[in-house]
């Protein structure tokens, strides 16, 4: 709809006049937005429901958020700051997005009651053709700006939620443990990307320092899959841990990431390779010369 | 400067003190295999814990003292790589393949009596059973 009134745009008057009518003309614009609140409210929730946005949502629910984003809108308008506007955005955003509402929701439905705003505007001033031209140079570059932060300020919610879980993932993910005098494990469960395995080696690397490790097991028992990035990662980790005098075995190569290695023909030649961590731990002790027997056995028979 | 070289029961210990030059490096290498020869020694230990850069002609030459010791009768074992620099060799494929290393001193010492004991039990062993 908003496009049809700048269709039927007339030349400006001069920008010098408009300027001072704006405010004049905003506050008009309030005054209707205010007089018609619950209609325009429905109407909007109706074309929410309608375009299908905000599935996750029951109708109560969205007639409720639509009413406060209704009323924190007619201010923002009135006013021209964002602050509320911005805050309560972040405030819904931290809501709704645990509940899976999707970028695209959230920019639907704030262009929705753009949209319903400027129909209504259209609808009350079309017999005056140039006070309706007035009145959506007023009213539009305010409802963009609008529009714009309440969509920044659902993506940065965003981005905020998915830095802060990277940095916890990242924070569980390198555990280097010491099972025995001098013999590491270090269990890596899921993705490897090259700032994790980076990450993973020079860890590992300091801890066959402080530890004084002579031999490491690595599980992969948890990683997913695998490619050729992947593969040389951990062999390049298994060279710099030779280079400091430890023996690395990489335990718990699943089927498929056994086949894929060898078909995309990544080169582990060079690396010791156990079935599983009880086999790992067990080559890895028979190095270091422990020998773990049951305690009938060490008990002379009488 | 020059690397020290300890003579230490069968064993030559180089003990790198600081970052060295390219003619450095060959002149450790010279005099460590000369010396090899002079005290009859079984193996060598060079010690770069001092060392935070390691370069390809670093790498190459430690490779070739390794290499040429083994020649003349003594096992060779770097000790002391920090992680930073075993992590910057790895990036830039410098893998000292092929070559003995050991987290320290003591380490390496251990490792090499090892070897060497390896070898006397091995060396009149297999004579008499052929």
């Amino acid at each position: 709809m908003a496009t049809k009134g700048k269709d039927a745009q007339s030349p400006l008057p001069d920008p010098q006049a408009q300027t001072e009518s704006t405010a004049a003309l905003l506050r008009e614009l309030v005054a209707h937005l205010r007089q018609n609140r619950t209609q325009l409210r429905e109407e909007w929730a109706r074309r929410i429901t309608r375009a299908q946005l905000l599935t996750a949502m029951t109708e109560e629910e969205i007639f409720a958020e639509a009413t406060s984003v209704y009323d924190n809108y007619v201010e923002a308008l009135e006013t021209g700051t964002f602050e509320a506007l911005q805050a309560y955005a972040r405030n819904l955003s931290e809501r709704i997005i645990p509940r899976g509402v999707e970028t695209h929701e959230v920019v639907g439905i704030v262009l929705l009651l753009r949209d319903v705003l400027a129909r209504s505007l259209f609808g009350k001033y079309h017999e005056d053709f140039d006070k309706l031209n007035r009145i959506l140079d007023a009213y539009e570059p305010a409802a963009n700006r609008i529009a714009n932060t309440v969509a920044v300020g659902f993506v940065q919610e965003r981005e905020r939620i998915i830095r802060q879980q990277q940095e916890a993932i990242r924070e569980l993910s390198t555990p280097v443990l010491q099972v025995r005098e001098r013999l590491l494990i270090l269990p890596i469960i899921g993705v490897i990307d090259p700032q994790r395995a980076r990450q993973l080696t020079e860890q590992l690397l300091r801890a066959i320092r402080t530890n004084r490790a002579k031999v490491v097991v690595i599980d992969i028992t948890g990683v997913a899959a695998m490619d050729s990035n992947v593969a040389n990662h951990l062999v390049q980790t298994v060279e710099a841990s030779r280079l400091l005098g430890a023996t690395v075995i990489v335990t718990g190569l699943s089927p498929e990431i056994a086949q894929t290695l060898v078909t995309i023909g990544v080169d582990l030649s060079e690396m010791a390779t156990v079935g599983d961590l009880q086999g790992g731990i067990e080559e890895a002790e028979r190095l270091l010369g422990y020998k773990v027997v049951p305690l009938e056995e060490l008990t002379p028979k009488a | 400067m020059e690397v020290p070289i300890l003579k230490q029961g069968h064993y030559l210990i180089a003990s790198i003190q600081s970052a060295l030059t390219d003619a450095d490096l060959s002149q450790l290498r010279e005099a460590l295999i000369e010396r090899v020869g002079r005290f009859r020694a079984r193996g060598v230990i060079v010690d770069v814990t001092a060392l935070d850069v390691m370069d390809s002609f670093a790498v190459r030459t430690l490779r070739d003292i390794a290499h040429m010791a083994r020649l003349r009768g003594a096992e060779t074992v770097i000790v002391g790589i920090q992680p930073e620099v075993a992590f910057a060799m790895v990036q830039l494929g410098l893998t000292l393949k092929g070559v003995s290393t050991a987290l320290d001193l003591e380490e390496g010492l251990a490792f090499l009596n090892v070897q060497t004991q390896l070898r006397i039990d091995r060396g009149p062993g297999r004579l008499d059973r052929g």
